[in-house]
């Protein structure tokens, strides 16, 4: 059988006496679209953030292409397959859209240079990296953007260029967390549809969302987490269409 | 009040003997050469040496980690924005350098040891100012603490303090008269010697208090500029401007 992508073994976390993560176990393969749902507070995000180690895990594994990462020495490997997209979107300022989408992937590409010793300019990888960021941004339309500042987008704008952003480091996963929570309603649909582009081509992804709607027709599989737990798991249809968990059936007809 | 300010002759007499006899005129020059030397080579000690201490307590504040370190950049700190920098100088002066020769370099090291204190408050409060999603958003890409930290928050940062930085810059400009004390012949010293031939204050002291007030005023439009360079990419009203620094310790000296 086919090894699951990312799996994590009764992952658990705690902030001082909070226990926000209560032994999360689960599998997820490539090309699944899993999307996560919950009343606040249930650990969604602190569960995303465990996933990529932005978060510490108190106890528990996470396998990642096989490895477990938990204890890996070589992080950064890992998050450069693993693209984040947040819900505040967390461009940075400071910088342009096309240095935005490119910062990494330079610096990504200077590492392997100086690790294998290549013999290619600077300038080479940041033209290289400057084409790809364009042909990126030209997908969402954004192409004439590419020399403006954060400051100047639309918060629709500013999300589909942090995912531009993620897509750049060519991850094996998406994670997701609240991606439209921030934006006008208006701007809502733009990262939803880029969303489900991403999807179609067979991205392997994790959105923590509450857009049932999304859930329902882009999801493989809906995890509903209630009390750092996964409370519920199945095809949308299930989920959505014949819940048997009664904490899922109270949140179901608060959010829909 | 000094009686002859109105009488013209006398006026020009006194300005003669500030000014032209003896060439007297050059030792102001002269002094603000030394204090322009001293301030500069400050400045580099201070916000070399201030980013990497405000830098530690920022790193140990958010990871805990290094907190030995912290803890010593924090001793250093409390140590040297609580005694005045007089006494520094003279602990410099005559105990620890007291091999060096040079005054110029004794109080380059004082002042720019000191001022690093300050700038080292000025960048850890920079430092939390940037939001803490950019951290998160480096590292999610792959990027190194270090990398995130130079390439993303320290430029962020350092737009928030300028405003604070150049308070010290200033501050630290005019804190250097106080060379004088262990003979470094700074432009805050010259009004002294000068009087000590002639007599008089009044032009000596006018003319040095101007040369300070040029060099803060060159100060203050080198900020604006900068300011408006980096101003650029900022049409968010989120930024957050750290004011400050030494305002609460006017009376150092
Ligand atoms: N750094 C932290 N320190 C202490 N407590 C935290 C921290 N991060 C999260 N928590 C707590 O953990 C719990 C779960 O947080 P989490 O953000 O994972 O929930 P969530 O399901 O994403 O909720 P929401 O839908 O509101 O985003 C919350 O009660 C929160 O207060
Ligand atoms: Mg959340």
């Amino acid at each position: 059988m086919q090894e699951p992508l990312l799996k994590t073994v009764e992952l658990k976390k705690t902030f001082g006496d909070t226990c926000v993560l209560n032994g999360i176990s689960t599998e997820i393969y490539e090309g699944e679209k899993v999307v996560v749902i919950g009343p606040s507070g249930s650990g969604k995000s602190t569960f995303l953030r465990c996933l990529n180690l932005l978060e510490t895990p108190t106890d528990g594994a996470i396998y990642f292409g096989g490895e477990e990462l938990t204890h890996s020495t070589d992080l950064e490997e890992h998050r450069k397959k693993m693209g984040m997209v947040f819900q505040h979107f967390n461009l940075f300022p400071h910088l342009t859209v096309l240095k935005n989408v490119t910062l990494a992937a330079v610096e990504a590409r200077l590492q392997e240079r100086k690790k294998r010793k290549l013999k290619i300019s600077k300038k080479q990888i940041v033209a290289e990296e400057n084409e790809r960021a364009m042909k990126l941004l030209a997908r969402i339309g954004l192409e004439d953007k590419a020399d403006a500042y954060p400051s100047t987008l639309s918060g629709g704008q500013k999300q589909r260029i942090a995912i531009v952003r993620a897509l750049a480091m060519n991850p094996k996963v998406m994670l997701f967390d609240e991606p439209t929570s921030a934006l006008d309603p208006e701007m809502v649909g733009e990262v939803l549809s880029l969303m489900k582009e991403l999807a179609d081509e067979g991205m392997t992804m994790i959105v923590v969302t509450h857009e049932m709607r999304f859930a329902r027709e882009v999801a493989t599989r809906v995890l509903f987490m209630d009390g750092g737990k996964i409370a519920a798991e199945g095809p949308p249809e299930e989920i959505f269409g014949a819940p048997k968990d009664e904490r899922l059936k109270a949140f179901l007809s608060k959010v829909l | 009040m000094d009686i002859n300010l109105l009488n013209a002759k006398t006026l020009t007499e006194r300005l003669r003997s500030a000014f032209v006899v003896e060439n007297r005129w050059l030792l102001y020059f002269q002094g603000l050469g030394n204090t322009l030397l001293m301030s500069l080579f400050a400045v580099c000690i201070g916000v070399a040496l201030g980013v990497i201490l405000g830098a530690i307590i920022y790193t140990e504040k958010k990871t805990g980690k290094a907190k030995i370190l912290a803890a010593i950049c924090k001793v250093y700190v409390t140590v040297i924005r609580g005694t005045p920098v007089v006494l520094q100088l003279f602990i410099m002066y005559f105990i620890v350098l007291v091999s060096v020769k040079n005054g110029i370099v004794v109080g380059s090291v004082t002042f720019g040891l000191n001022s690093a204190a300050y700038v080292a408050e000025v960048a850890r409060a920079g430092l939390e100012s940037v939001d803490e999603g950019q951290m998160e958003a480096g590292r999610s890409l792959g990027l190194s603490y270090s990398k995130t930290m130079f390439k993303i928050i320290l430029p962020q940062a350092f737009r928030n303090i300028i405003p604070a930085l150049f308070n010290e810059f200033i501050a630290l400009v005019k804190e250097t008269s106080v060379a004088g004390y262990v003979g470094i012949l700074d432009l805050g010293k010259v009004p002294g010697l000068i009087q000590s031939r002639t007599f008089d204050y009044l032009f000596p002291l006018l003319f040095a208090s101007l040369l300070y007030l040029v060099v803060v005023y060159l100060l203050t439009i080198i900020e604006k500029f900068i300011e408006k360079q980096l101003s650029k990419s900022d049409r968010d009203g989120g930024k957050k401007i750290i004011t400050g620094g030494r305002k609460k310790c006017k009376n150092r000296s």
